[in-house]
């Protein structure tokens, strides 16, 4: 096939999830002329599995995201039909928020986003080959129809689709998820250029008729009262709504029989699945096999959307044959009579080595290629999506000849998350969890802003007048905190009855204003009438004063670790450094290190075998260069 | 790693009688220094010039452990180029120990080995090619620290710190499972329980930290193999050598019979005996010599006693240990030729023909001879040919220091429910606890969390 069409362009991003979103919008929004592709118009931004945005630390990496300048956290402040902040009586680190979405509002705001967007083209077409020089710089892309379209970096958003297989029982298609068309030809492509396939599987429960549920034999939940947004730009006051609600049901001994009564009928159980899944969102009959003494599981049923009767069965996804779908659904209070709108299915795709990448999200052996998002091997929307915004802009600092963006593990979810994929080889698809991160008191969802927006700021993606705002709330909540430790106060009559009055114990010597938030049965709020010279100060900036105040002993115990952290980080590895020129290496070391090429002695540190004294060796060596 | 923490160590070999030095370096070095020592005028060491001695005496809280002699050194000239304190005491192995435990209980932590070096390297106080001929020390020291560490614990111990790890991953995992998936598994009421299980775990360390502190742990001395082939004498040496008068014998709880363990106290130097159980039962060393146990005890050994029976000429037997010899011990090797009362058919030229190494004569039964052992053995020793297992120590403080930073966290996790402090914080303390134990049975870290979570509890979406 000849070419016909040709175009030149900077960016070209390959597929339109959520992190081809982020991508696309990252390198327009800088200026470099973007061209995204999708298989499928219709499908940008879907959300083929799960209906929510956020969840325990899905939310903070949402957050961080909308700090950095990303879109997904300003779009489902747009779309939400439910909010809720997970872990609210837990420490201020786990407080995480997550959001339902109308999911075909979801779609359709974020394409609405795009198509106004400057510099951003948006065709449907499948990329089916990578084009470079013989020195692996990328020159373009081309598609299956033979357009070739020359460019100088490539983002691989390509999600599920790459070879994609949808699968429940012995029924199987090469379809992308929804049953759109999948990626067939890219993966042969990615092979010629020496990048190594993986697949990995993941399932999605089936979607039900509303009215075909028995709402009153399950548990209503609801949102919060107070909807807190997920952007720093968004006014709360101009997303307080009427919500939709959740509903609560488990599964029984019925079900569960009826599972494993047909479990040599699950293609997972049969070998006719080959793809490796993730142990943390497992399907039904995973629980039921791997957890067999507990007697019932839960089942979120959760609306798709306003305006559609179809709602999700979290917490079932399945790839058992329809009849059996059927048959162990109606097992469930509530869903006796359930109709289902589309089957339970597992899917199998091809997604990439991300231990090939570097922190920049860049191949280390393709100039200009970078990947983001479910390809990487990771699993979520949340996570997509930041790696898309990573892979969007260092993609563009290195068109406009700029440091790449990389954040460490201590300044962000967004960095724990991209350092666990390039530097621990993980067997299953990766999902962020606040226990990844060790700094997590720090890497709050509430102070994201604090945390990014001069980063974002300085990537061009924060307006002048958004950081001027923050490094406003940053003064005030300093200055609060000054003020409230030096303000000391006595025993008081007045003290001793407000103490008295709040359980308190009697103060026996002089305390300050800060010394009494730490006090657990005390907070900011409640020493008020106390504190006589107290301003008022905007609600974001008390909830940092009282966090930090409160909390103050370990923040400080992480920041000292971070301290430490840091010096192993800011020790960087050159690019052309020999490994076998470092005498002492182990074997096992000297290979691990050559194959991973980490960037600094902190990374190494985290490759598995690589030991201290490997370290100690790869140190010495460093000084001695110099 | 790369850390500037205080680090301290015994800088002197460990059984050299007389004067022990421990050495801390780092920016606290001369804070903690001042938290154990007590000057002649109650100076404070803080105010001292450098390169300056200091005459005083060594204090744990009220009680006096030492008199010594403390030299401050400011940074940079010093051996780290970091502030370096020398605490010179004068009480023996044990007391130096003592001491260095004091140190850490201060504010310092136990060094690694060759940590001074590598921070004298890394602050570009030595050049590379010293520098790496540490590194292999390093390297060496680390992998057989490690299995040392692992080796010298006593089986019922370690199985005890599994035991505590295991309740301690699974509990933090049930909270971050809680934390990552609200919706499925709920935290409420399960700080009551945890807290029950904290104050167990307390005790629990507690009592490891006693039966460190009476030794109960691992043994330390020069570890020494008794060879020959039957009838060479091996038991009567033993006996002459376990003599009551001088004789400790310690029957070390936990182990079993056939790796029975014994020290003989000879002036002073504590040979372990390793292996006796055979020689006593069956005198059938020779034959266990194929065996790969007992080779490899005496291929590792600090000290190899190989007994020949001079009335009778060289056989098989001793032909296959003086080829073990050759191929290369780890140790020093003494031969005793026994039976002196009797004609000699094989004399000391004949065994310097295969082996290049001191040859006593001995008559077991008459006791003779012994005394010339002695006087070799402690010659050896003062000399530095023969020396303790260091490591041994070493790994004993490190241990301790160990078990009470995991102590410490624990007791921070009590005071974090006391104070009701939400779960996720409750978990850094609870953690730190875990890493702390990890290390003394040589277990890291990596990816313990994560694997619980996910084996352990139904994590839903």
């Amino acid at each position: 096939m000849g070419n016909y069409l040709e175009e030149n362009y900077d960016v070209v991003i390959v597929g339109a999830g959520h992190a081809g979103c982020e991508a696309a919008l990252a390198c327009a929004r800088l200026g470099l002329e973007t061209i995204m592709f999708t298989v499928s118009v219709e499908s940008i931004a879907l959300m083929p599995c799960n209906p929510n945005i956020g969840g325990s630390s899905k939310g903070h990496l949402v957050r961080e995201l909308d700090a950095l300048g990303g879109e997904m956290g300003k779009n489902i402040d747009k779309t939400f039909i439910q909010s809720k902040m997970l872990n609210s009586s837990k420490g201020p680190a786990v407080h995480s928020l997550r959001a339902q979405a109308d999911k075909s509002e979801y779609s359709r705001q974020m394409r609405r986003t795009l198509e106004n967007t400057e510099h951003l083209t948006i065709r449907q077409a499948e990329v089916a080959d990578i084009l470079t020089d013989e020195d692996k710089n990328i020159t373009g892309v081309k598609t299956f129809s033979g357009a070739v379209y020359h460019c100088r970096a490539v983002v691989l958003c390509t999600g599920t689709y790459l070879k994609a297989r949808c699968i429940y029982g012995d029924v199987s298609s090469y379809t992308g998820p929804n049953g759109l068309q999948a990626a067939n030809h890219l993966t042969d492509a990615l092979k010629r250029l020496g990048i190594e396939i993986r697949r990995f599987k993941t399932g999605t429960p089936a979607r039900v008729d509303r009215r075909s549920i028995d709402f009153s034999k399950m548990e209503e939940q609801f949102g919060d009262k107070r909807i807190v947004p997920f952007s720093f730009t968004t006014n709360p006051e101009d997303i307080q709504k009427e919500q939709v609600s959740c509903y609560l049901t488990y599964t029984n001994e019925k079900t569960h029989k009826i599972i494993r009564d047909n479990l040599d009928r699950s293609p997972l159980y049969s070998g006719k699945i080959e793809g490796t899944g993730p142990r943390y969102c497992p399907s039904i009959e995973d629980k039921v096999v791997r957890f067999a003494d507990k007697d019932r599981h839960q089942v979120f049923v959760e609306p798709e959307g306003n305006y559609t009767n179809e709602m999700y069965l979290g917490g079932m996804s399945s790839s058992l044959p329809e009849d059996v779908q059927y048959a162990m659904y109606r097992t469930v209070p509530g869903l006796e009579n359930v109709k289902i709108v589309r089957n339970a299915y597992a899917i199998e795709y091809d997604c990439i080595n991300p231990v090939e990448l570097k922190a920049s999200l860049e191949f280390k052996n393709v100039h200009g290629l970078f990947s983001g998002g479910q390809i990487n091997g990771s699993s979520g929307y949340e996570e997509a999506a930041v790696q898309g915004l990573i892979a969007g802009i260092n993609a563009a600092m290195k068109l406009l000849g700029r440091e790449p963006l990389i954040l460490d593990r201590s300044e962000a979810y967004i960095g724990v998350l991209i350092d666990d994929l390039v530097t621990k080889e993980s067997s299953e698809p990766y999902r962020m969890m606040t226990s990844r991160a060790e700094y997590r008191l720090l890497l709050r969802q509430d102070n994201a802003d604090l945390r990014l927006s001069a980063k974002g700021h300085e990537i061009g993606l924060i307006s002048d007048e958004r950081y001027a705002k923050v490094e406003e709330k940053r003064k005030e909540i300093d200055a609060e905190i000054k003020r409230l430790s030096s303000v000391m106060i006595g025993g008081t009559s007045e003290v001793t009855e407000f103490l008295a009055r709040h359980n308190s114990t009697a103060l026996n010597n002089g305390v300050s204003l800060a010394d009494l938030i730490k006090r657990p049965e005390l907070d900011y709020e409640a020493i008020a009438e106390l504190d006589k010279d107290r301003k008022p100060l905007p609600w974001d900036v008390i909830e940092q004063v009282n966090i930090n105040i409160k909390y103050q002993g370990y923040i400080e115990r992480e920041l000292r670790q971070v301290e430490h952290f840091k010096k192993l980080e800011k020790k960087l590895i050159p690019e052309d450094i020999d490994y076998d020129e470092v005498g002492s290496l182990r074997l096992e070391a000297r290979q691990k290190l050559k194959n991973f090429k980490p960037r600094s002695i902190g990374q190494a540190s985290r490759i598995s075998g690589v030991s201290p004294a490997d370290i100690t060796v790869l140190l010495v060596y460093l000084e001695s260069r110099r | 790693m790369e850390s500037r923490e205080t680090i301290a160590a015994i800088a002197t070999g460990m059984g050299n009688a007389g004067i022990g030095i421990v050495r801390i370096s780092g920016d606290d070095a001369v804070a903690v220094a001042d938290r154990v020592f007590k000057g002649k005028n109650n100076k404070k060491l803080t105010n001292s010039r450098s390169h300056m001695a200091h005459y005083g005496h060594i204090y744990d809280g009220e009680e006096l452990i030492d008199e010594a002699l403390v030299l401050v050194m400011k940074a940079p000239n010093t051996y780290t180029r970091e502030d370096v304190v020398e605490i010179d005491c004068h009480g023996g192995a044990y007391v130096t120990r003592r001491i260095l435990e004091l140190v850490l209980k201060n504010g310092a932590r136990a060094a690694e080995p060759g940590e001074f070096t590598k921070r004298a390297f890394l602050n570009g106080r030595i050049d590379l090619a010293q520098a790496e001929a540490v590194i292999d020390v390093i390297n060496a020291k680390n992998n057989y620290a490690l299995k040392s560490s692992v080796s010298m614990l006593n089986g019922k111990l370690s199985t005890e710190i599994k035991k505590i790890r295991e309740e301690l991953i699974y509990n933090i995992a049930f909270i971050e499972a809680a934390l990552d998936d609200p919706e499925h598994i709920s935290l409420d009421n399960f700080v009551d329980k945890l807290d029950n299980f904290v104050d167990k775990w307390i005790n629990a360390v507690d009592k490891l930290l006693t039966s460190v502190d009476n030794g109960k742990i691992f043994t330390e001395g020069v570890r020494t193999v008794i060879l020959g082939k039957p009838n060479a004498g091996k038991s009567s040496l033993l006996n002459t050598l376990l003599g009551e008068e001088r004789a400790i014998v310690t029957d070390i709880a936990g182990t079993t019979r056939d790796t029975l363990e014994e020290q003989i106290n000879v002036h002073g130097i504590i040979l372990k005996l390793i292996d006796t159980a055979g020689i006593r039962q069956t005198e059938d060393i020779v034959e266990k010599l194929g065996v790969d146990k007992s080779r490899r005890f005496a291929k590792d050994a600090d000290l190899i006693i190989y007994v020949v029976d001079s009335s009778t000429e060289l056989d098989d037997n001793d032909m296959d240990i003086i080829s073990m010899i050759n191929e290369g011990v780890a140790g020093k090797v003494i031969v005793l030729l026994n039976k002196s009362d009797l004609a000699a058919r094989t004399t000391e030229n004949d065994i310097k023909s295969y082996i290049d190494c001191p040859v006593i004569n001995i008559s077991a039964k008459e006791q003779e001879g012994i005394d010339e052992l002695e006087k070799k053995l402690e010659e050896m020793f003062l000399g530095g040919e023969l020396s303790y297992n260091d490591e041994i120590m070493i790994t004993r403080a490190r241990q301790k220091d160990a078990l009470r930073r995991a102590k410490e966290s624990l007791e921070l996790v009590k005071d974090g429910i006391a104070m009701a402090v939400p779960e996720d914080l409750l978990t850094i303390d609870l953690m730190n606890g875990y890493e702390e134990l990890g290390k003394i049975i040589g277990e890291s870290v990596e990816e313990d969390l994560v694997n619980e979570i996910f084996s352990k509890f139904c994590m839903g979406k």
